[in-house]
């Protein structure tokens, strides 16, 4: 007869710098249920409509998450101006979608680098970090950040990206490519690699569908959903198709990912050759103010967030909600915990590229 | 992404949410607004890339049955509206009691 027994794991682990503890109910080796917990960071940014303007609150949404801060700037925009029916320049729009692939290229880049150090490929990991540092580079160059970028405002960009500097941006792009084919053959050929991610982890579409499951997470189970399909900003004008796998495992979220990194590079060369001239910023008046209420959805790296406003019409606005990714994948989480076998459990945790910090608005 | 919303009354939240689970709807979010007379609740659900919002209008102290029995990803959603908002869902699937965030400064905010 089996021994059962539970296991705290975290809020502190090795897999991940952030605090997220699950019960783990185990049968000798052998997950049965897990049971999560966060809230121990819990920083109350949604409440900060009390203290800060609709103009303030772009900064305090960049602030929810180190590496998708340049998205949850935009999502809020985005909301702010369908409210008050701004309609953004044509160029900030282009400079909108290429900044957002250049952050997903960057979150996933990190992502790679942090799977490959959970199964001790220790080169691998430094690789791919070494070629998100370029990522990063044009990140500065761009805005002048490398973390958080405060280029976004309601009506467009705080800056322009001179045309001589997307240039250099698409001869960076073909070096990142490069680095990429170099760092992307060993997540798909490694025997090592494989038998970690291969087969381990399974989320059928029809639970992925059912739990509200998001982003590459929910693509690698086979379900063809991206926000960006939805053509905000300048995504109506760029060519692409979602990707997805159907082995709904690991691997094939590994897989997704990467491809997705191909597909952003793609992204951002068709937004350089498509940029349009003009303006980048609609100047807001100071007696413009949002009345109303919009949901705004984008496609983050992680997953599909989503931004309910809510105004009145003053230039404090009711509600900021920010649904983030990670905390619609808590549930697929779960459920492909249990069955596993306890040493994956670090590996599953990493494969929804967890972000406790956007969890913890 | 739209802004038209689907009024629903509390009492009718489980058969609503259940309509919309047979029609092939997902749960995407909810979430909990302070107004003067009590909350606004809205639910957002999708279909593919379709949004389909509904909102419902509680008085102050008036509970509200959970939908995760239907939509098992709502007790994440549920139990966040309870510590932050202080709204008496009940029957919620995994309810935390209160514990689901731990934070400095007693909650639910005022």
């Amino acid at each position: 007869m089996s021994t059962r027994s539970v296991i705290p794991f975290g809020p502190q682990h090795p897999v991940l710098p952030e605090p997220i503890h699950l019960d783990l109910v185990l049968e000798d080796e052998k997950v049965v249920q897990a049971i999560p917990s966060i809230g121990f960071i819990h920083r109350g940014l949604e409440k900060l409509v009390d203290k800060k303007d609709f103009h303030e609150m772009v900064y305090v949404a960049e602030r929810i998450c180190g590496i998708c801060s340049l998205g949850h700037g935009l999502g809020y925009c985005d909301a702010v101006e369908h409210i008050m029916d701004l309609e953004v320049p044509d160029r900030a729009k282009f400079l909108r979608t290429m900044l957002s692939e250049l952050s997903r290229m960057h979150s996933h880049m990190l992502w790679l680098g942090l799977l490959a150090d959970a199964f001790g490929f220790e080169s691998l990991y430094m690789e791919c970090w070494r070629i998100r540092e370029e990522i990063l580079d044009m990140f500065e160059m761009a805005t002048g950040g490398r973390v958080i970028f405060s280029i976004m405002k309601i009506g467009g960009l705080r800056r322009d990206i001179p045309d001589d500097m997307l240039k250099d941006f698409r001869q960076r792009l073909d070096s990142i490519e490069e680095g990429l084919k170099m760092v992307s053959k060993p997540f798909f050929d490694d025997v090592a690699v494989k038998n970690r991610l291969v087969g381990v982890g399974i989320l059928t579409p029809e639970k992925a569908d059912l739990l509200g499951t998001a982003g590459p997470f929910l693509r690698a189970s086979g379900i063809a959903r991206d926000i960006r399909s939805t053509g905000y900003c300048a995504y109506d004008k760029i060519e692409f198709e979602p990707i997805i796998s159907t082995d709904c495992d690991s691997y094939a979220r590994t897989e997704v990912r990467i491809k997705e990194l191909y597909q952003s590079i793609d992204i951002m060369r068709q937004c350089i050759d498509k940029m349009p001239a003009g303006e980048v910023d609609l100047q807001v008046k100071p007696n413009q103010l949002p009345n109303g209420e919009y949901m705004a959805r984008i496609e983050q790296p992680r997953g599909e967030a989503l931004y309910y406003v809510k105004a009145n019409g003053t230039k404090f606005i009711d509600r900021m909600r920010v649904r983030t990714p990670t905390f619609a994948n808590i549930p697929a989480l779960v459920d492909i915990l249990a069955g596993c076998d306890f040493a994956d459990v670090p590996i599953l945790v990493l494969t929804i590229d967890p972000c406790i910090s956007c969890t913890e608005r | 992404m739209n802004t038209e919303f689907k009024i629903v009354k509390a009492e009718e939240v489980i058969d609503e949410a259940q309509k919309l689970k047979f029609d092939g709807y997902h749960l995407m979010q909810q979430c909990a607004t302070k107004t003067a007379e009590g909350y606004e609740l809205v639910y957002s659900f999708g279909k593919a890339l379709e949004v389909l919002q509904v909102k419902i209008i509680l008085e102050n102290d008036q509970p509200i049955n959970s939908i995760s029995h239907v939509f098992p990803c709502a007790f994440l959603y549920e139990n966040e509206m309870h510590d932050l908002f202080g709204i008496d869902i009940q029957m919620i699937s995994l309810d935390y009691k209160g514990n689901f965030y731990r934070t400095a400064i007693e909650t639910p905010f005022k």
